[in-house]
């Protein structure tokens, strides 16, 4: 134990800003995701224009934080860029939207479950990373952000064995429910049959193959997207805001 | 638990920002002990703001009038339209005495987060206004934080094409500050919208008047070229050099 009181209550760590609130009358509650859960901090005074919190402790950033341990909410005493993100973010604004998106998944994932933290802050971290190079479709992004996250969480889909009884594929059929493709003689009522390419196209972005998601074509794409957010509805069980939000070339 | 008025009135207290359920008993006392005259007064100034401010139909300013006093105003400068998210930006951008333009109030930030989109946004009535010939600047004054950016960026490109100048507030060091405690992001932006503070030496004789202030127009982000994925900051391209971004290849054990 430190003799101080206060040095044994105060702790470092790194994290990713997920999204921050007003506070008062200039400061704001962050919402830090660091590899060991969420943080609720408030930094104080980062609203005035005199504060040098401010810019670093805005959404996407990733942050080397000094916190205090507070009663409910600990306090953000210093905190030092990583990465800057946002910055390279809000430049292009779909990948703004998009990655508004990804930390809401983040958030409303991790409140339910706190084994996998570190996985997911990695997993999010890359997506943001590559998300600022801009060198992929950002809505390609987002949705095999969405089904890694899931994967990571426990509920990992399938698009090339039989969901059901593990048949080896390629299959036709999809059932969103189950969690990915169904065989001929196992097929649910309620299945989808989606093109093959955008079942090929779903296991790329699952893979995080780029060279063949990069390939596939604007109505894989939208196919595509439309199954990742049933899927992602389906077991989050709650609307996610920013996904409506979300504009994709 | 106090008696009907008096516990009605610390709820309807309590749900003004900013006052928890001890703060809105101690002034609903002090509305009891105060004198009739002045709560009663307090309480018209209420009601009379509620029945006659709305907002302005042109700028969505705050007015009590179909339009408000800026729009108003035939001596202001029609050609140039700032662009502000809430009223109490033109509030602080009238404080300052610098601008004699006209504004528009978006009514607040593209914040995904929080459910807004630029359908939320007063954009659309932008555009309409731009319908007018005489409008050749729009200046974007939007809060200098991600939301405000983002907002920013979304207006350049919609606005873009309709071929008027579109500029933005310039952000870097505050005066009396120190070099050395300034923030990285702030810096950079410092950097980014540094202006010419003298030239290399000029064959006049006479001492040169400095040259005009630059106003570089925002450039129309979010379309890179092809296999170009920098901005054309060279601040930009080499603060994305330096960072050792983590490949989400990287993880892609993970999902297997």
């Amino acid at each position: 134990m430190s003799r101080s009181g206060f040095a044994s209550k105060s702790y470092r760590t790194r994290g990713i800003v997920l999204r921050t609130h007003k506070l008062g009358e200039a400061d704001r509650i962050i919402t830090l995701l660091t590899p060991n859960g969420i943080v609720r901090a408030v930094a104080k005074g980062v609203r005035r224009t005199t504060s040098r919190l401010g810019a670093t402790l805005e959404p996407f950033m990733e942050v080397e934080a000094q916190l205090v341990m507070g009663r409910n909410l600990d306090i953000v005493s210093q905190a030092q860029l990583r990465h800057a993100y946002g910055q390279l973010l809000v430049a292009d604004y779909p990948s703004y939207t998009v990655a508004n998106a990804m930390v809401e998944i983040a958030e409303k994932l991790l409140e339910a479950d706190s084994d996998s933290t570190l996985r997911q802050y990695r997993l999010l971290h890359g997506a943001l990373a590559l998300l600022s190079k801009l060198a992929v479709e950002p809505g390609a992004v987002l949705d095999s952000y969405i089904l890694r996250a899931l994967s990571i969480a426990g509920w990992a889909p399938s698009f090339t064995s039989c969901v059901r009884c593990g048949k080896p594929g390629p299959h036709e059929a999809l059932h969103v429910q189950l969690g990915g493709v169904v065989c001929a003689d196992c097929r649910p009522s309620g299945s989808l049959s989606p093109h093959p390419v955008t079942i090929q196209y779903l296991q790329a972005l699952l893979e995080g193959d780029w060279d063949a998601v990069a390939l596939a074509g604007p109505r894989a794409r939208k196919q595509a997207a439309e199954i990742v957010a049933n899927y992602l509805q389906w077991h989050l069980e709650r609307a996610v805001k920013s996904l409506r939000h979300v504009e994709r070339s | 638990m106090y008696e009907g008025a008096v516990q009605e009135l610390i709820d309807e207290l309590g749900r003004l920002p900013g006052i928890g359920p001890k703060s809105a008993q101690r002034i609903a006392f002090h509305i009891l002990d105060a004198d009739a005259e002045d709560m009663t007064r307090l309480a018209a100034s209420i009601q009379l703001v509620k029945e006659k401010v709305k907002f302005c139909e042109i700028c969505f300013n705050i007015s009590e009038q179909d339009t408000c006093a800026i729009c108003r105003d035939e001596r202001r400068e029609g050609s140039m339209i700032c662009i502000v998210e809430e009223s109490k930006d033109v509030l602080a951008i009238e404080r300052t005495r610098a601008f004699g333009g006209r504004y528009h109030v978006l009514g607040g930030s593209i914040n995904p987060l929080a459910g807004v989109g630029p359908e939320q946004l007063h954009i659309r009535e932008l555009v309409t206004r731009l319908a007018d010939d005489s409008i050749t600047e729009l200046i974007l004054a939007t809060d200098p934080n991600l939301e405000g950016e983002a907002t920013a960026v979304y207006l350049v490109r919609a606005l873009a094409p309709l071929g008027i100048k579109i500029t933005r507030l310039a952000s870097g060091l505050p005066v009396g500050g120190d070099l050395e405690y300034a923030d990285e992001v702030t810096l950079a932006r410092a950097f980014e919208g540094r202006r010419v503070a003298g030239r290399a030496a000029a064959p006049q004789v006479a001492p040169q008047l400095p040259a005009p202030e630059p106003r570089t127009e925002v450039p129309a982000r979010g379309k890179p070229e092809a296999g170009e994925s920098t901005s054309d900051h060279p601040v930009d391209a080499q603060t994305q050099q330096r960072f050792v971004v983590p490949e989400m290849d990287d993880h892609r054990s993970a999902t297997r």
